[in-house]
């Protein structure tokens, strides 16, 4: 049995090059979701596309609001860059801190908890450059923050895996950053009572830049986060605990360290398999009735849109859960040969594309 | 093609009066809202159920007969015109608002309730349909759906594409899809994402799942005038930079400014070059604060005068103006075309000096109301069908447009689509391998090119160009231009 041979791609021409040269094409990044690692192959025609060279940022213009960057680069290095500009990514992607890549998080197509206040990776992600699966560079969408003109290539490439191309390059609308953050931690008696009071929240006309329903030794328990001028968040923080009826500020240096937590799974046991599930307020009472009786660990956040689901055992028996449940998941950590569980729609679509875009089957189905 | 096989066989299914075949009734369904062209269908099925809309894709599939689905035929990109001789499958009876759900923020329609009513649906639980194109009072969710609309907001909130969670839709070949879900989150590909703006060639929505939004608890409108056109673009510029985030920001210029006051007398400084509004909005509190931030901002940009809605009422004046500004610029001229480039905000000073500067080299009046905060142009050409020449100098100048905003770095269109109107601009924004891609994704979901044929790409057959006149439905003041 050979090892798969890995290339380091510094340009798009050697990724094309590559997978012109290769029968099959597995693609990783920093590797900081490994459940969606290569699976391990032998034959002498498969290669591994190691993306981290291909870095660095290719246009940046603060007063655009959008950046262009190659798909290797770090989200860290991309954040930092922002952040002397006063802007982010709004989506708030995970996995900063371990080293997550641009594309490898538009490939695993994952926002984290601040895709609250506008919107997920798909609301942000602007234009891509890809590789296809013979090897023609396609470019999809563009570098200005409206456009429609083509079809949305961009959407494809979210949460396709490296499976229908390799995303080489990025475009994407920014924001600036709020000045200032505040968060208010809120305990609840009850998961009925939290989900109430997440339905009154998303009803609500506050702004809220992210909020998380965690639970701490079972308790449900609601972080509430703010932003915007630090002058007016003392005030506009005691406006929603007064509306809520409760809840405690967290203090300044916890503020912070509780969402970096949230965004690099620092709660998730390291060992355990971790799974994106998207769901709606009203599945979550049965998904977390299963959840806590297989003792899974578990955030719903984003306003409940999203549970993120750390999973002690099998994933063959969350993948039942889910199905029963009508719900689809990806998996982030884990053994898995298949990192989608649950129920998954559009597959004929999704076949139907994929003969257009890798006809020779280089990439691992999808 | 086999148009007389499926002319019997919905004959067999439809009532008469569902089924238009005679000339007379054909003839409101020959044009959409850019009026230039004219095509005209063999018939108009009035579908009532979405398994009416099945059938027919899946009958126009098996006899080879190309097919437009159309809602209230807004399109400025000619994007519902017809095929000659194919079938119009028309939507506004499918108009339910299936569900909403004020805990999940979430409504689920069928493509042809029209934009406003899911707003005026979800007013009572205080949410809103963020998406708002000038023409939302008629237009419908499926064509918004289908083209990716806008609006003023696009720059804080996105298009339509960012508020489409989930949709089911029969595919060009009948087949029956459900995509997404009604979580905003979802495990991709982002087939949803896909579908939105795909102009009609991947086939019909049928059920949309739209995401709502809670209304702001309270809004800051400034409205600023200014000598030139320059330098309400160099005020956008500086708000940008200040780290200021509203949620509209538009210009108007002088010609804009005069037509808008006269059709509604919104108020604005009449003497003014350039006129910018800008809008905050959010909670009063950080509301109250950004303002005070805006205004520094704007007193620095050397402004002639500046002004502050005081209320509600006053507020919707000022929108009233800007909303109406192209059909009221459309009042001074028998004839226009409307623009939809964008270019890197950075660069609109540029443009508009390069608008300015290509009017005058071709003798035409060009107004500008645009999407400042997103470099959306809307440079609404005038010209009169009648004067021999000027409707080709009116292309002319749009396809010189065009193309200064793909030399910026732009699009070809923001939110109209490219539709019959800019299919011949999309090889200078896109590569021949990119336009092969696209291509090719076409044909694997519709092989027989049925969907929506002659939209989009760069072949195909064109149909007469008419010179004059305004759409029926514009005449009567029903639709508008923007």
């Amino acid at each position: 049995m050979t090892t798969l041979t890995t290339l380091a791609p510094q340009s798009y021409e050697d990724v094309q090059a590559a997978i012109c040269q290769h029968g099959r094409i597995f693609v990783r990044g920093a590797g900081s979701k490994p459940a969606l690692a290569p699976p391990f192959v032998d034959g002498d025609d498969a290669a591994l596309l190691d993306m981290r060279g291909l870095r660095g940022v290719v246009e940046y213009e603060p007063g655009e609001f959008v950046f262009t960057a190659r798909a290797g680069s770090s989200l860290r290095e991309i954040a930092a860059l922002l952040a002397e500009h006063g802007q982010y990514l709004p989506f708030d992607p995970p996995l900063v801190d371990q080293g997550a890549t641009l594309g490898g998080t538009i490939a695993a197509g994952l926002s984290g908890s601040g895709r609250h206040r506008y919107g997920g990776l798909r609301d942000f992600l602007i234009g891509v450059r890809f590789v296809d699966g013979q090897g023609r560079l396609v470019r999809g969408g563009g570098k200005v923050v409206k456009n429609a003109a083509g079809f949305d290539l961009p959407k494809l490439m979210i949460g396709s895996l490296g499976r229908l191309g390799v995303i080489v390059e990025a475009s994407f609308k920014v924001f600036p950053q709020p000045p200032a953050y505040a968060t208010l931690r809120v305990t609840q008696p009850s998961l009925d009572a939290a989900l109430t009071t997440i339905a009154r929240l998303n009803g609500s006309s506050f702004d809220l830049e992210a909020f998380d329903l965690v639970f701490e030794e079972e308790r449900p328990t609601l972080y509430i986060r703010q932003g915007g001028f630090a002058a007016a968040l003392a005030e506009r923080q005691e406006r929603l605990r007064a509306w809520l009826g409760g809840g405690e500020p967290l203090p300044e240096p916890e503020e912070a360290a509780f969402w970096s937590a949230g965004r690099e799974f620092a709660w998730a046991p390291a060992t355990w398999a971790l799974v994106k599930t998207p769901v709606t307020l009203n599945v979550i009472p049965a998904l977390d009735q299963a959840l806590q009786a297989a003792g899974a660990q578990r955030r719903y956040v984003a306003g409940a849109a999203l549970a993120w689901i750390a999973w002690p055992g099998d994933l063959g028996q969350l993948d039942a859960y889910l199905t029963q449940l009508q719900l689809g998941g990806l998996a982030l950590r884990g053994e898995a040969e298949w990192p989608f569980v649950g129920v998954r729609n559009g597959a004929s679509l999704i076949a139907r594309v994929k003969r257009v875009l890798d006809p020779f089957h280089r990439f691992p189905i999808l | 093609m086999n148009l007389d096989g499926l002319l019997s066989e919905l004959e067999r299914r439809v009532p008469a009066d569902r089924l238009l075949r005679k000339s007379a009734q054909l003839a409101p369904y020959e044009s959409d809202a850019l009026t230039a062209f004219r095509s005209r269908p063999a018939a108009v099925l009035l579908a009532a159920t979405q398994e009416e809309v099945i059938q027919a894709v899946r009958l126009c599939h098996r006899y080879g007969v190309p097919f437009v689905a159309r809602g209230s035929g807004t399109s400025l990109s000619g994007g519902s015109l017809p095929v000659e001789n194919g079938l119009v499958i028309a939507l506004n009876r499918l108009n339910r608002i299936l569900r909403l759900d004020p805990a999940q923020r979430i409504a689920v329609v069928e493509p042809g309730v029209i934009n406003l009513d899911v707003s005026r649906a979800a007013a009572p639980h205080g949410l809103y349909y963020a998406p708002d194109p000038s023409s939302q009072l008629i237009c419908t969710i499926g064509g918004n759906v289908a083209f990716n609309s806008g609006g003023a907001h696009c720059l804080k909130y996105g298009m339509t594409v960012n508020h489409v969670l989930g949709l089911k839709a029969v595919l060009p070949d009948g087949e029956v899809v459900q995509l997404g879900g009604e979580s905003l989150e979802q495990v991709g590909p982002d087939l949803t994402g896909f579908f939105v703006g795909s102009e009609g060639l991947f086939g019909v929505a049928l059920e949309i799942a739209l995401r709502l939004l809670p209304k702001p608890e309270c809004y800051r409108t400034v409205l600023a005038a200014y000598d030139s056109l320059q330098a309400a673009g160099d005020a956008v510029a500086s708000v940008v930079a200040s780290g200021l985030l509203p949620g509209a920001m538009e210009i108007m210029d002088a010609l804009a400014i005069e037509a808008a006051e006269a059709a509604v007398q919104a108020g604005y400084p009449r003497d003014a070059a350039a006129l910018l509004i800008v809008e905050l909005e959010g909670e009063r509190i950080q509301v109250e604060a950004e303002f005070a931030h805006l205004m520094q901002v704007i007193e620095g940009s050397n402004p002639k005068t500046v002004a502050v809605a005081k209320d509600d009422a006053d507020r919707a004046r000022i929108w009233k103006g800007r909303k109406s500004a192209f059909s009221a610029v459309g009042r001074l001229s028998p004839d226009y075309l409307v623009q939809d480039g964008v270019v890197p905000r950075s660069r609109l000073g540029e443009a508009l000096a390069t608008i300015e500067r290509l009017s005058q080299d071709y003798g035409l009046r060009v107004a500008n109301v645009f999407h400042a905060g997103d470099g959306n142009l809307h440079p609404l050409i005038l010209f009169n069908g009648r004067i021999p020449g000027e409707l080709e100098r009116a292309e002319a100048l749009a396809g010189e447009i065009i193309q200064m905003c793909i030399a910026l770095g732009g699009s070809i269109t923001g939110e109209h689509g490219v539709g019959m109107e800019k299919r011949q601009h999309m090889s200078s924004m896109f590569t021949e391998t990119n336009l092969q891609v696209m291509a090719e994704l076409r044909r694997a979901l519709d092989p027989g090119e049925l969907a929506n044929r002659g939209k989009m790409f760069p072949q195909g057959e064109a149909p007469a160009l008419h010179a004059h006149g305004p759409h029926p439905l514009e005449a009567q003041g029903l639709i508008s231009r923007m």
